[in-house]
């Protein structure tokens, strides 16, 4: 099944203002850059934007939310930003923030057709707030919700024309369990080769998850926090 | 003297156990990678998806897809794997990991633990800290016994929202290393030169203090 569209503009179609979108990445790594680019370009509007972090001021989904495009943010983690901190201090932006592992396990059940789940993370602090408790093995747990998008946006390392995804290295992330979450999923790859190149064994994202895939046209990368050692 | 961030790594260092998968986060407790004890084969998880995390990369080799949960550029070892968040956090929630050290802001005598949110002022989120503070068995928390206001950070009970209930076993400071058992800090190690009498000052919660408290060997 061919899922392969020719760039960014054909990817997004269909995207509008309050729609919720799932974002892959963890900073600014193995984020989808040209999608976020396209939708700076949109200018869709009152966006629920679920990602692990909201980028930095200047890239990733900072961008979007310097352009007042995000009406609400779900995420574990958002240090980074200076101007997500102003809009969220003033009101000015919804915020959810939900434990990183409770996140990565909405969007797991979300993709997964499981509506819900328990888990101990949380317990006994605000996240927990309004929500189930129940004891399981003499240990209180939280009842959390599925996650689902209607429009997932993924990035990934290679894909193939049928959609099938690999990641590298800890650009993989979010990006598989939020492949899975979307009502359509958008992949940008850095390499789309033809269906059959990529070895079966190896594919992380099988292409059933997967409506529209494209390379993108660049990728910046920027690096968040540049640690290296001196050479003896 | 109090010992200083890279001491405080030193002597959490001294609790890695031989075949143990450990979890750091940021800060303070990323430096204890850097002081494993010779001979012990410890794996660094990181929860954006890596297990047998390197040191830095050497200038020049840094690669954008590689990166730990603070968001530095690493290196791989022999035999490390990638993986997604949820495959992390199931290895975290499951207690497939046996040591986390995590920094904070506060703790609490009954082991509460407080590193996320200053109300008004601060807001970061929890990252993965939630997740890893309600499921590992073994939980070691690395900070200055003080605040920059000279408050201790140390409590009967915490101030700012929670993290965790009841999670923390051990805290290591510049002054001191310090159990959490029965509701109650007890004092274990003192920092070298360090005086008893200087740690219950700067303790503001109920501090048993045995007859004899050792300095740590650092």
């Amino acid at each position: 099944m061919n899922k392969v569209v020719r760039n960014v503009d054909e990817a997004l179609v269909g995207i509008e203002d309050g729609m919720t979108l799932m974002l892959g990445g963890f900073g600014l790594c193995g984020i989808p850059e040209n999608s976020i680019s396209q939708l700076v370009k949109l200018g869709v509007k009152n966006l629920t934007c679920i990602s692990n972090n909201a980028g930095v001021d200047d890239f990733g989904l900072g961008l979007l939310l310097q352009t007042k495009q995000v009406k609400k943010m779900i995420s574990s983690y958002v240090g980074e930003n200076d101007e997500f901190e102003r809009q969220m201090l003033s009101g000015e932006l919804e915020v959810d923030l939900i434990p990183q592992g409770s996140l990565a396990e909405r969007c797991r059940a979300g993709g997964a057709g499981i509506p819900a789940f328990f888990t101990p993370a949380g317990y006994g602090t605000e996240v927990a707030e309004g929500k189930e408790v129940r004891i399981f093995n003499g240990k209180p747990h939280i009842l959390e919700s599925a996650l689902t998008a209607d429009f997932a946006i993924v990035k990934a390392w290679k894909g193939d024309t049928e959609g099938n995804l690999i990641y590298r290295e800890t650009a993989m992330n979010f990006n598989p369990m939020m492949a899975m979450a979307g009502k359509i999923t958008i992949a940008e790859v850095e390499e789309l080769v033809p269906a059959g190149e990529l070895d079966p064994n190896f594919i992380h994202t099988p292409g059933i998850f997967v409506q529209r895939i494209f390379k993108g046209e660049k990728f910046e990368k920027r690096i968040e926090q540049r640690t290296v050692r001196k050479r003896n | 003297m109090a010992l200083d961030k890279t001491g405080i790594a030193k002597r959490i260092a001294q609790e890695l156990q031989n075949g143990w998968y450990v979890n750091l986060g940021i800060g303070i407790p990323t430096l204890v990678a850097n002081y494993v004890p010779d001979g012990l084969d410890v794996e660094f998880q990181s929860e954006n998806g890596i297990l047998g995390m390197g040191p830095f990369p050497f200038e020049g080799e840094e690669d954008a897809d590689l990166i730990n949960a603070g968001k530095q550029t690493i290196t791989v070892k022999k035999g490390a794997v990638f993986f997604d968040s949820a495959t992390s956090f199931a290895m975290i929630r499951g207690k497939h990991v046996q040591l986390t050290v995590l920094g904070a802001m506060e703790v609490s005598q009954n082991g509460d633990i407080a590193n996320w949110k200053i109300p008004g002022k601060m807001v970061k989120g929890m990252g993965g800290a939630m997740d890893l503070v309600a499921s590992a068995e073994n939980i070691i928390v690395a900070m200055m016994h003080s605040n920059k206001a000279g408050e201790s950070k140390i409590l009967k009970e915490c101030t700012l929202p929670l993290t965790g209930v009841g999670c923390v076993k051990k805290v290591v400071t510049e002054l001191a290393v310090i159990e959490i058992k029965d509701g109650k800090f007890h004092l274990l190690e003192r920092a070298p030169g360090v005086s008893v009498e200087e740690i219950v000052s700067k303790t503001e919660g109920d501090l048993v203090v045995p007859d004899f408290v050792p300095e740590m060997v650092i």
